[in-house]
């Protein structure tokens, strides 16, 4: 017996490239990049080696109502700005809402608001602190937003691995509605800790690009002279339905998540397994789930983050899952790393390229590793009818997770 | 400070709070039930209100103000 399909149905999304799906994709397929200066002091303040950054091209406060904005951490407002317009670009579906599911993940959470409301205890203490400080800080926060935005009844949910986490979460709402628990979810994920902390650790921890003198050229994935990754923003949400479901009510439908596939490295907490196993067993999984061989997968949205282990680790896991045959990009290039919504919104990404039928480019490939000895599109998108295709997201914590596409 | 005067202060905070429609504040309007502040915005409302019209609104005096008109009142006679 063959599990009931599941379909996509709705997209949206906010980024570094554009407020929205459409704006994003053009953005991407017209090879701009989303990466400039951090146009705040405290990167200089805290002489930070990381000066630079992919903002969200729009900010969340203008097409918030302000008191939505006031009580909503950053993550919060993207995540309800993105799944609106997924819920509405899936035509606001009416259904029981004991039927309707919410997976949101986020990588870091409200630890802006964390960390501006403990400024506010210790500067001025106990009253200025916000009521507002716990529902805007936990990490599952962005889920529940959405899911009282949308009414969901059905089940909300929050998974956190760091940043497979917006991947997790579509992989989540697979199950569900495979297993029948509900017709339709929004899922996917949100990140907005553009803040001097998570930059601090993360420098300290030698993952990030410091290329500060050319921001648009510092993420460059799988190439020669990449020396880590770009810290970026936004969310991504997909609306996705039991296929049924969605032809009963005459959606429109973008593309079918045909299988997934998730692992555990059980070997470092940062690092990637070098030899890309933990990755290549996520991607099997998910080849396997949807019914398909290696042979019919011919493009990978790749997680590659631009940090010189983990692209090289991921090429391995590529050769080995798949092939040497699959057409990859790394949107990573041009979005930055969104943390807990990059799976989400390279998953969109993926989606796209099937319904359209052409592959982004990779930004600042100039120089391809040879240890990657994969097929990366470069310099201009790709046009390629597709059979399938796997989106990667790996996360710190060694959590893997792939997402097979079909049209 | 005269009741007008504080009523009106008082619509600036919870438009600025609350998102409530200033149009939509009378005297007789429940903050729970007809504003649709909730819990957690009555206590910034408060903070806000401490700070505003110099006077101290303690937790169990907060729970006893239903309407506008009960916060206008409590704060007219303890300002």
């Amino acid at each position: 017996m063959t599990s009931p399909e599941v379909v996509v149905t709705g997209l949206g999304a906010t980024t570094p490239l554009g407020g929205d799906v459409a704006s994003t994709w053009d953005a991407l397929l017209a090879g701009r990049s989303g990466v400039g200066p951090i146009n705040a002091d405290w990167p200089e303040r805290f002489d930070l080696p990381v000066r630079i950054a992919a903002s969200l091209a729009v900010e969340p406060t203008d097409v918030l109502a302000r008191v939505e904005a006031r009580r909503w951490d950053r993550c919060e407002q993207v995540a309800v700005v993105a799944a609106r317009e997924a819920w509405s670009d899936a035509g606001a579906p009416e259904l029981d809402p004991e039927r309707l599911g919410v997976v949101v993940g986020t990588g870091i959470g409200g630890a802006s608001t964390l960390l501006a409301q403990d400024d506010l205890l210790e500067t001025a203490g106990l009253r200025k602190v916000s009521p507002l400080t716990v529902p805007m800080l936990m990490p599952n926060g962005p889920a529940a937003w959405v899911g009282l935005e949308l009414g969901s009844k059905g089940g909300v949910h929050a998974p956190v691995s760091a940043c497979a986490s917006g991947a997790e979460a579509i992989a989540w709402a697979y199950r569900m509605l495979v297993a029948g628990e509900v017709d339709v979810v929004v899922a996917g994920g949100a990140e907005a800790v553009i803040t001097a902390l998570p930059v601090a650790g993360f420098a300290q921890a030698r993952t990030m690009s410091t290329r500060n003198d050319e921001p648009e050229r510092a993420s460059r994935p799988f190439d020669t002279g990449r020396d880590g990754f770009v810290l970026g923003e936004g969310a991504g949400m997909m609306v996705l339905e039991r296929a049924e479901f969605a032809a009963a009510r005459g959606a429109k439908v973008y593309g079918r998540l045909a299988g997934i596939g998730t692992s555990a490295d059980a070997h470092h907490i940062t690092g990637p397994e070098p030899t890309g196993e933990g990755a290549a067993r996520a991607i099997r999984k998910a080849i396997r789930t949807a019914g398909l061989s290696p042979e019919d997968v011919g493009h990978v949205n790749a997680h590659a983050t631009s940090t010189p282990v983990g692209d090289v680790a991921e090429a391995a896991a590529i050769r080995s899952a798949i092939g040497e045959h699959p057409v990859v990009t790394a949107p990573k290039s041009a979005l930055g790393h969104m943390l807990g919504a990059a799976g989400a919104v390279e998953a969109i990404v993926t989606v796209l390229s099937l319904h359209h039928e052409v592959i982004p480019q990779t930004l600042n490939l100039e120089d391809l590793d040879p240890k990657v000895q994969l097929d990366v599109v470069a310099d201009e998108p790709r046009k390629a009818g597709l059979t399938a295709a796997v989106n990667d997201s790996f996360g710190f914590g060694g959590h893997n997770v792939a997402l097979a596409f079909t049209p | 400070m005269a009741n007008e005067d504080i009523q009106k202060g008082l619509v600036d905070i919870l438009v600025e709070v609350a998102g409530v429609e200033a149009n939509d504040v009378d005297l007789d309007k429940s903050f729970v039930d007809d504003l649709d502040v909730d819990s957690l915005s009555m206590v910034e409302v408060a903070v806000q209100a401490e700070d505003k019209f110099g006077v101290k609104i303690p937790d169990d005096e907060l729970a006893n103000l239903k309407t506008v008109g009960d916060a206008v009142n409590y704060i007219a006679n303890n300002a």
